[in-house]
């Protein structure tokens, strides 16, 4: 199914969406920055907003045009809407001599993600893997996970940081979605909408439309293939499992440890990252201590601390440990990479570290050995 | 949501502590200490040799611990466990009645089926003597469907060396060939004393049709796994039990992992053959 | 019982040395007995003498004052006791006693140590060998220092 907007016809997204009661989560400008956060209505979107990115740097500035989704990607990814960054799992509190255990289910409201790039339906998949997928479920993730409603945005606007193209997650997204919009700017300012699911069938079938015709599909096209063209491929992923296996004392990692500050922001900011730390929290009368999970980052030395020490004390080790488990060892333990290329990690970090420059250079001395 | 999702086992039951209370404990040495414990309420867990609980103190917190008990005749849960942090400190100071918490069984068991009709090769270091204690009990119950049974213990000085007593009993009442020791001793001590791989070369087993169940600290399991090797006891045949830190127990938090391996999903036990060149890397 | 001679031949210690040499040091060579408790060596004394176990176990005990003394060392059967004979001053380093009762071939070290002097051949042949058990036992020892029992809490 599939159909065209007009640009106005996102303001009855939004409006159908709330009558349902659903709470729609979409991208909006705070802060100078683009971040997703509850809007009640389309003109909250960042119209007119463009990212410029580069490695450690981020501003927003005015586009020439009223794009609504004339952006790549803001700090925030969705992984703070599915896998909380705090959620208390458990009350256990004292009962005589024994303790009582209240478990905390998540109750969530219905969600519409308005405004979903491809790479990030990618990442919502992986997490998906990684979290419900395996022979535990995670329970909190499952219930905000099963009251989503993903309305993918294809992406025109590739920043300089960005490779999905590289991972294969993007620019068009090929499933994972409720709804996916492709945003034409060839002059009349439209979009191509297309349903992935029944769900998202009904709630086209609310929108004003009109239907697709060719030249809708070919400027569609056109879009995702000159962001896909603009970006190119700067991330070879063919053998990186093995490469970065090879290389796991590579000399590299003296370099990028020189670099790093270990201040755990990609792993923060990477919409794929799912290391969380399960922390008791006690209260003060001693009488009852909360479960709390909470997001947690390889880059920090507790993450590893055992009694008598870590095992990744120096910062290189961390490191290593971050860019072989997103382009090598996930694969071993859940069967699929653990990097959409994003970007995020380049740009959010405060000294510019690009993961697609340290695997460059790791590959570099492998071909000059071979 | 576009996708269908398989139903798996709920993290939140496996994230929940059930109340056990102590019913016995045992002070092993100066910082050891032996909890016996049974469920408040309903049956008991039950456990493989090999696989790990989380425990929890009341308002202190939970670490990962080995199961020690002798599953063979007693239900009861069994843990040794040595006061070295805020947690083990607190379950080391718990007393009779005391009530903890256990979630678990956690991870795979020792290959005490493949290991049938062979030779077993049991070598234990310091408090790694516990964790194998399940294991070392079923062949024992079972004595006829092994080989030669040959139990190794090392430990830094006779008083680290934990239910002493019980393994000495087991030389006195099985066929197995026990030897013990020490880094240092006293003019006391009657065993051998000197690094614990000085056990392997004179020991009595044959490297064709034998298993070898390692638990001990990691630098440990790698000069008695290498002394093994040099029994030509090949690396698939060797089996270790990993540690790293844990936080969830059921392959979720990410914690545990060392490369392509998460070891509360995947392990704890596992083939030397599978460890020795990530244990080869420094940090990994 | 094998004879003295084929004990020595077969003693990986001993491993490739010429049969004029294996006869040299069989000549030195007498089989020896302690009871168990009984002291082969203390600390200080002259090492004139060293051995190989063919039966029961010694330990190696320094003497700590105000305690009681460390066994620091074991010595199974099989292997050589005492290297101190070959190297100056030629005197034994720990307090050595039999734990149990022990069968030993005894060799006189200072007989031997005076015809490596004349002999370089032997000499190199020996102290070659004799360096491989120090070193065993350095290994052994630094090995020890990383207290490898002590972080572990399964």
């Amino acid at each position: 199914m599939r159909a065209v907007l007009a640009p106005e016809a996102l303001e009855a997204i939004v409006e159908v969406l709330r009558r349902r009661d659903w709470r729609v989560v979409a991208p909006t400008v705070r802060d100078k920055a683009i971040v997703y956060d509850e809007i009640a209505s389309a003109a909250e979107l960042p119209i007119g907003w463009k990212d410029v990115q580069a490695p450690g740097s981020y501003r927003l500035e005015r586009r020439d045009d009223e794009a609504r989704f004339g952006y790549a990607v803001g700090p925030q990814s969705w992984k703070r809407e599915l896998l909380a960054p705090s959620a208390r799992l458990l009350q256990i509190e004292r009962a005589n001599e024994s303790f009582e255990v209240v478990k905390n289910a998540a109750e969530t409201k219905r969600t519409a993600f308005f405004g979903v790039r491809p790479c990030e339906v990618a990442a919502i998949k992986i997490q998906d893997r990684v979290l419900i997928g395996g022979s535990y479920t995670d329970e909190d993730y499952l219930e905000r996970r099963t009251n989503s409603f993903v309305i993918a945005v294809n992406c025109g606007e590739p920043a300089a940081n960005c490779f999905c193209a590289s991972m294969g997650t993007g620019p068009k997204a090929e499933d994972g979605y409720d709804l996916v919009l492709t945003e034409i700017l060839d002059g009349s300012h439209r979009f191509l909408v297309e349903a992935g699911t029944d769900e998202g069938a009904e709630l086209l079938a609310e929108l004003p439309q009109q239907p697709a015709e060719k030249a809708d599909t070919t400027a569609a096209e056109k879009v995702t293939d000159a962001a896909r063209k603009r970006m190119g491929i700067t991330l070879d992923r063919s053998d990186v499992h093995d490469l970065l296996l090879a290389n796991l004392e590579h000399e590299r990692y003296d370099d990028v440890a020189k670099r790093c500050l270990a201040c755990t922001n990609c792993t923060l900011a990477c919409p794929t990252c799912f290391c969380t730390a399960i922390d008791d929290a006690n209260s003060l009368s001693g009488e009852g201590n909360d479960r709390v999970r909470k997001w947690d980052s390889c880059f920090t030395l507790q993450y590893s601390e055992m009694h008598g020490g870590g095992t990744r004390r120096e910062t290189k080790s961390r490191y290593r440990q971050w860019l072989i488990h997103k382009l090598s060892t996930w694969h071993d333990q859940f069967d699929t990479l653990g990097c959409v290329g994003c970007g995020r990690c380049i740009t959010w970090c405060p000294v510019g570290i690009d993961i697609r420059e340290e695997v460059a250079a790791i590959r570099a001395t492998q071909e000059a050995k071979s | 949501m576009a996708q269908t999702l398989t139903e798996t086992a709920g993290s939140l039951e496996a994230m929940t502590p059930v109340p056990y209370a102590v019913t016995a404990t045992r002070q092993d040495t100066y910082d050891t200490w032996t909890l016996e414990l049974e469920p408040v309420n309903g049956a008991p867990i039950v456990p493989g040799p090999g696989q790990f609980n989380m425990l929890y103190a009341f308002g202190v917190g939970e670490v990962p611990i080995s199961n020690a008990g002798n599953f063979e005749t007693d239900e009861r849960l069994v843990h040794t466990i040595r006061a070295v942090g805020a947690v083990t400190k607190a379950l080391c100071a718990a007393e009779v009645g005391t009530v903890i918490g256990v979630r678990g069984p956690f991870g795979n068991t020792w290959p005490i089926e493949d290991a049938k009709g062979k030779d077993v090769v049991i070598v234990a270091g310091g408090i790694g003597l516990p964790p194998l204690r399940p294991a070392i009990y079923h062949v024992l119950k079972n004595r006829k469907d092994y080989g030669r049974f040959v139990l190794l213990y090392g430990a830094r000085t006779p008083s680290d060396m934990v239910f002493l007593d019980e393994v000495k009993s087991w030389q006195s009442n099985y066929d197995v060939d026990l030897d013990l020791i020490v880094d240092a001793g006293d003019t006391d001590w009657k065993g051998k004393v000197g690094l614990v791989t000085k056990l392997i070369p004179p020991a009595n087993f044959d490297a064709d049709v034998a298993k070898g169940f390692i638990v001990g600290p990691e630098i440990m399991m790698k000069f008695v796994a290498q002394e093994l090797m040099n029994r030509d006891l090949p690396a698939e045949s060797i089996y270790v039990s990993m540690e790293r830190t844990m936080r969830c127990g059921v392959g979720l938090c990410g914690h545990c992992q060392v490369g392509p391996t998460l070891i509360c999903r995947d392990g704890a036990v596992y083939t030397w053959a599978e460890v020795e060149k990530l244990l080869a890397v420094k940090e990994l | 019982m094998k004879t003295l001679d084929a004990v020595i031949a077969e003693s990986p210690v001993f491993a490739g040395l010429t049969q004029e040499q294996l006869e040299f040091i069989a000549g030195c060579a007498q089989n020896v007995h302690f009871d168990e408790g009984q002291q082969i060596a203390k600390r200080g004394d002259p090492a004139d003498v060293f051995y190989l176990l063919r039966m029961g176990e010694v330990a190696l005990d320094i003497d700590v004052p105000n305690k009681k003394p460390v066994r620091v060392d074991t010595v199974e059967p099989g292997q050589v006791l005492g290297w101190a004979w070959l190297i100056p001053p030629y005197q034994w380093n720990y307090d050595v006693t039999a734990t149990e009762l022990v069968r030993a071939v005894s060799f006189d070290g200072a007989c031997i140590r005076e015809k490596c002097a004349s002999d370089n051949e032997l000499g190199y042949a020996l102290l070659t060998r004799f360096s491989q058990v120090i070193v065993g036992r350095l290994q052994a020892t630094r090995l020890r220092l990383l207290d490898i029992y002590g972080t572990d809490s399964h």
